[in-house]
């Protein structure tokens, strides 16, 4: 059990940082490769590294599953809320002109909305299918 | 809602009739008792005929389509969704039959599912009507899959929460050929954005006329038709495409069964209408390929074979689950004769059918509730002992064989007057024969359940209670009622049959 120490201490000086890059990935999505899909797989895959290391417990600590559940839903809450919240102040489902005072920030805002809806359903899926696979045969 | 905030929201109401049962879906999960989810997915199935029979009533007033652009881009760019007669009327039916078995639904899924995963079934019926209303409303091919595929995913999961460890199997089962079936749509649809460079339909139809007579496009576009037309027959169970239909049915949870029989064939139908009438417009179907006629021969042997298979059945549910696909058959009979009164029999016949058969799977539903089998041998003489319940049965049994006074024989006679102007007199003499064969399927479940010795479980049974009767005898009702006042349906279905016709190029 101790024998794994370089792993150990290699996977939590790399965890910040693939936290740091979904993030990156996640914001820069507008404008270069990325979005909240891939963003989503990423912080999931940190999630997934840590519990390969530290074990499914220790993960379970950080994303409870009870959480993860709820993300997947949420996500899409957010997504299909922007919608609504387009609808209320008076434009079509997911025209985004209201949001800002001209047209191209509102729009970035509005996708920069969408993303993290898409981020969090995307996210908690991929957890909530690695934890569902870990279980299997151990109830 | 107060009538100045339904002014309002009227423009926004096609995209409302989506994303009310997507968000109460999302919500329901939230929601970890069954009875809450219950009560939320029964609030959200209620609006939504609402809106469906507000946006029917609009379109059948001005004729005109209704379109509505999301993210306010317009048609070839954007997302459209379009709500012309054909698809405000099966959005109807859908939201009405989806309406209709909620009251049903919680003690039925109160008996046959375990408290942990109710609120799971509700927010996945939720999804599976959002994707059906969603096949039905959109203008956009693509688009149309993604709810094809939302729509069939629900499905699987609808199938695999049944009691039964078969249902595993036969979710899987459905799982492999409904892929296999969007596959194949999504692949015809991908030719088809290659020839025309773009998705929507409107779009693709008016692009079509000029890349067919091309002769470099014109393999590319019958590949597409091929396709399409096998991907949506998958879907839609024509015979021999069904073999995955008997076992969902079968398996399911009652109310799913009850739902899926009345909805989720009817949506593919009408991609399938949808894709073959207005953008491939049959005109092209005729020429180059014997599309009608393959689609004829099919039919006709749904309408045997299918029918033969539910009289040796000794599931009441597979047997009318095999019953589902003949009635397809009649469905697609129609489309294939593809003339004004065949295809006002086939759209009628999709709401009179979704009606009947929905009151015959909840009829199931309730025996199952009190005797938990629907086997020929544990529902012998149960009409003793719960007589509301098999005679509303009996009601809808009768309206599925056709016999005049009830919806059944409505959408028959149009049907035959379809045959007989088509020239096909043989045809007309078919759909008498094979009404017969269902006489003698649900003759037989009728002396089963009337005239038998009652067994061990019937003697016991009780009548189901009232939040299942209501239903079930509402919808009993309505076969009766909608074989005497035809104007919801036929006058409707005229009406989309004459738009559908007028596409023709």
């Amino acid at each position: 059990m101790r024998l794994d120490l370089i792993l150990r201490v290699g996977a939590k000086l790399i965890l910040p940082f693939i936290l740091m890059f979904a993030l990156y990935v996640q914001f820069h999505g507008d404008y270069g490769p990325g979005g909240g899909f891939q963003a989503g797989v990423i912080s999931a895959g940190m999630v997934i590294l840590y519990a390969i290391i530290f074990g499914v417990r220790a993960a379970k600590h950080v994303a409870p599953p009870r959480i993860v559940e709820k993300m997947v839903p949420g996500g899409v809450l957010i997504f299909a809320g922007t919608g609504v919240v387009s609808m209320f102040l008076g434009y079509n489902f997911l025209d985004y002109t209201g949001f800002a005072h001209d047209f191209l920030h509102a729009h970035e805002w509005g996708i920069l909305i969408v993303e993290i809806g898409v981020l969090v359903t995307v996210c908690g899926t991929m957890i909530a299918m690695f934890y569902a696979f870990v279980e299997r045969g151990r109830t | 809602m107060s009538s100045s905030s339904w002014g309002t929201a009227e423009p926004h109401l096609p995209i409302l009739l989506v994303i009310v049962p997507l968000f109460g879906a999302l919500l329901v999960t939230f929601l970890r008792r069954g009875i809450l989810a219950w009560a939320l997915t029964l609030a959200v199935t209620f609006v939504l005929p609402l809106i469906a029979i507000t946006l029917l009533a609009k379109v059948l007033q001005t004729g005109q389509p209704i379109i509505y652009e999301i993210g306010n881009w317009p048609a070839p760019i954007g997302i459209v969704y379009k709500v012309d007669q054909l698809s405000a009327y099966v959005l109807c039916v859908i939201s009405v039959i989806g309406a209709v078995i909620m009251p049903f639904a919680r003690r039925s899924i109160g008996a046959e599912i375990q408290e942990s995963a109710q609120s799971w079934y509700y927010a996945v019926y939720l999804l599976c009507l959002t994707g059906l209303l969603g096949i039905v409303i959109t203008g956009d091919a693509f688009n149309a899959f993604v709810f094809l595929e939302i729509s069939s995913l629900a499905t699987y999961v609808l199938i695999a929460l049944g009691r039964h460890r078969r249902a595993l199997l036969s979710a899987y089962q459905y799982l492999i050929m409904g892929t296999i079936g969007a596959t194949l749509y999504i692949i015809g649809v991908g030719l088809l954005y290659v020839v025309t460079g773009t998705l929507n339909f409107d779009d693709m139809a008016t692009r079509l006329g000029p890349a067919i007579a091309d002769p470099g496009y014109r393999n590319a576009v019958l590949t597409a038709l091929g396709f399409i037309f096998v991907g949506v027959s998958l879907k839609l169970a024509l015979f021999p495409m069904h073999v995955w239909l008997p076992n969902a049915y079968a398996y399911a949870p009652s109310v799913a069964t009850a739902f899926l029989a009345g909805t989720a064939t009817k949506a593919a139908i009408y991609l399938f209408i949808r894709v073959i009438f207005s953008v491939f417009g049959i005109a092209l179907a005729i020429d180059s390929l014997p599309i009608p006629l393959v689609l004829i021969v099919l039919s006709i042997a749904a309408m045997f074979l299918a029918s033969f298979s539910a009289v040796f059945e000794e599931d009441a549910k597979r047997m009318l689950a095999y019953s589902s696909i003949a009635q397809v058959g009649y469905i697609m009979l129609g489309v294939a004769l593809a003339n004004q009164a065949s295809l006002t029999g086939s759209l009628a016949h999709i709401a009179n059918h979704a009606v009947m058969k929905t009151a015959l799977f909840l009829a199931l539903g309730a025996v199952f509730y009190r005797i938990g089998s629907v086997m020929y041998a544990d529902m012998a003489g149960i009409g003793r002992t719960m007589p509301l319940t098999m005679g509303a049965f009996a009601v809808a049994g009768i309206g599925l064989m056709g016999t005049p006074g009830t919806a059944g024989f409505i959408s028959k006679w149009y049907l035959g007057l379809g045959a007989i102007d088509a020239g096909h007199y043989s045809i007309v003499f078919m759909i008498v024969a094979s009404s017969l064969i269902s006489v003698i399927y649900i003759g037989r479940i009728t002396e089963v359940v009337w005239f038998r010795a009652p067994s061990e479980s019937a003697k016991t049974a009780k009548e189901a209670p009232l939040s299942m009767l209501i239903p079930l005898w509402l919808l009993a009702g309505a076969t009766v009622y909608l074989g005497f006042d035809t104007q919801a349906t036929v006058d409707v279905s005229a009406k989309a049959a004459e738009v559908l016709l007028g596409g023709i190029r």
